[in-house]
């Protein structure tokens, strides 16, 4: 598989199937692993990140799971190509810094993710549509028990899986629901929520990850601690969590509905004019008329448009996707003026 | 291509930043580049965070400290302290007794109860010489010893867990010499 192929390629976590998809966009969980050889990455010498790198790839040629899978050398990728991977969530704006020795291997589905040499020699990643995390964890544990047969792993019976930052120790495992709150940020609950996710340590964060902001509406929930727990207990625990949030957003949705109908149908039907017919867009702008649009699809009032087309739109419009489509660096202004276009191609087509 | 922001030099240096989810390109020279770095680094990092949290964590107990030394990567604790990055899976044994209040204050634990690695399986013995005796003399030993190990980690995880901690710090001390006596056969 070569870079470009991904962008005829829609990402599993994408598709707007699977459990709850009307609001929970994704399901993703991660695990931190690092091989008890080598120093972990920031402490190690270009020498040990190569013995790192080789040692993975060695084992990765044996594992059937990763049989249709690619690795990507992060230093052999130009700035466009290493923002277009981290549109697509297969890896994190950090692993786009200092890239030598870094390295990407991606399953051909956009499943499964591994970082090599990142903050820890491993992240793990595996990416499902709707609510599933338990999924999720029954595909990346097998494939985690495949490497750990083939790899060292540094672990202690005590303290469990070693990682560079003990924020990570123990399971290293974060489990995170990507949720898309329309009517909770509408109704202005939201600060409520989320105080209430902050109290039962999970971290919100945006699109992105990390020091991102959440934008358009949609959050990032993940567990903060890691050990003391055992995995089925963490995800039991974020799926409870998500279960009510999923339950008050439905409930604001349906008060909306009734009590606002018209300025509801109003605000979306004006979002969705706009995507189809402006000619200069910023990928803010679009983010926040998407996700009107999205609502108004799982509420019926935007009929003949599916959510696959309107999640593929969120990331296709990102600036990195754009050049790719585009197959050329393009200037800022330029981008809003190519969204447009895409996008309005896009939605008139249907 | 010129500097992004003086507009004079030639750029150099390549970012890409993120402002409310929008990634941008920023194009500059090397000057500009060292004081937007800079300013990067004044932002406030996780990694500030946990140095505070271990620097109240040992405030009255660690005095010589960060002279530590983890023998296998040379990281010392002094350098945890500044970077919020243990070295590697060594350090972890090395300075177990500064990390085991700060696991417990970051996660509310310090005791692993999740899944283990699926240990790599041993190479076979090479050729007839390696004798099959001794390695099934050899085998049984570690393994029980294994198990007495985890059930006294057990038992250490319950003691703390009811708060008796005359009993923790005598099951610590003999899980102590064990794994010493266990480095040592190695």
């Amino acid at each position: 598989m070569q870079i470009n192929d991904l962008l005829n390629h829609t990402s599993e976590w994408l598709k707007g199937t699977g459990p709850n998809s009307d609001i929970v966009i994704s399901s993703r969980i991660r695990l931190a692993r690092n091989l008890s050889k080598y120093p972990f990455p920031h402490w190690a010498s270009k020498s040990q990140l190569d013995g790192v790198l080789d040692d993975i790839k060695a084992a990765v040629a044996k594992i059937d799971m990763l049989k249709s899978s690619t690795l990507f050398i992060l230093g052999d990728l130009d700035s466009i190509d290493k923002q277009f991977l981290v549109e697509r969530h297969l890896m994190s704006i950090e692993h786009t810094q200092k890239t030598e020795k870094k390295a990407l291997l991606v399953d051909d589905e956009e499943i499964i993710a591994v970082m090599i040499n990142e903050e820890d020699h491993l992240r793990i990643q595996l990416m499902q549509s709707g609510f599933n995390l338990f999924e999720a964890w029954s595909i990346i544990n097998r494939l985690d028990d495949d490497l750990s047969k083939l790899l060292d792993y540094a672990y202690l019976d005590d303290f469990g899986y070693l990682t560079a930052c003990p924020t990570n120790t123990g399971t290293g495992m974060r489990g995170s629901v990507m949720l898309h709150l329309p009517a909770l940020v509408m109704s202005r609950q939201i600060e409520r929520v989320l105080a209430a996710v902050a109290k039962l340590s999970f971290t919100t964060r945006g699109l992105y990850g990390e020091g991102t902001q959440a934008s358009g509406n949609f959050f990032q929930i993940s567990n903060q601690v890691s050990l003391g727990h055992s995995e089925d207990e963490i995800i039991e625990n974020i799926n409870g969590l998500i279960r009510q949030i999923i339950e008050q957003e439905a409930q604001a949705r349906q008060i909306l509905l009734s009590k606002n109908r018209d300025v509801l149908e109003d605000r979306i039907n004006r979002s969705f004019g706009i995507l189809k017919s402006a000619r200069i867009i910023t990928s803010q702008e679009t983010i926040e008329l998407l996700s009107m649009v999205r609502l108004g699809s799982d509420l019926g009032m935007v009929k003949d448009i599916d959510r696959r087309t309107i999640n593929e739109l969120f990331i296709t419009t990102q600036p990195a996707h754009l050049q790719k489509i585009e197959n050329k660096k393009l200037s800022s202004d330029e981008r809003d003026l190519k969204r447009a276009e895409l996008i309005r191609k896009k939605l008139n087509l249907l | 291509m010129l500097c992004d922001i003086c507009g004079k030099n030639p750029a150099t240096v390549h970012l890409t930043e993120i402002i409310d989810d929008q990634m941008n390109e920023l194009h500059l020279c090397e000057e500009c580049a060292r004081t937007k770095s800079s300013a990067m680094e004044q932002q406030f990092g996780l990694s500030d965070l946990l140095a505070g949290m271990v620097d109240f964590e040992q405030k009255n107990k660690e005095e010589g400290v960060p002279a530590v030394k983890c023998p296998n990567c040379g990281l010392t604790y002094a350098d945890f302290k500044k970077i919020g990055r243990l070295g590697c899976g060594q350090c972890y044994n090395i300075f177990r007794q500064y990390l085991a209040p700060l696991l417990k204050r970051i996660h509310g634990s310090n005791q692993h109860v999740g899944k283990s690695p699926v240990r790599r399986a041993k190479a076979a013995p090479i050729g007839p010489a390696a004798s099959v005796g001794a390695a099934t003399e050899a085998s049984p030993a570690p393994s029980k010893r294994k198990a007495g190990l985890q059930e006294l980690k057990a038992q250490l995880a319950k003691a703390i867990e009811k708060e008796a901690f005359e009993e923790a710090a005598r099951l610590r001390d003999q899980i102590r010499a064990m794994e010493n006596k266990k480095n040592a056969d190695k």
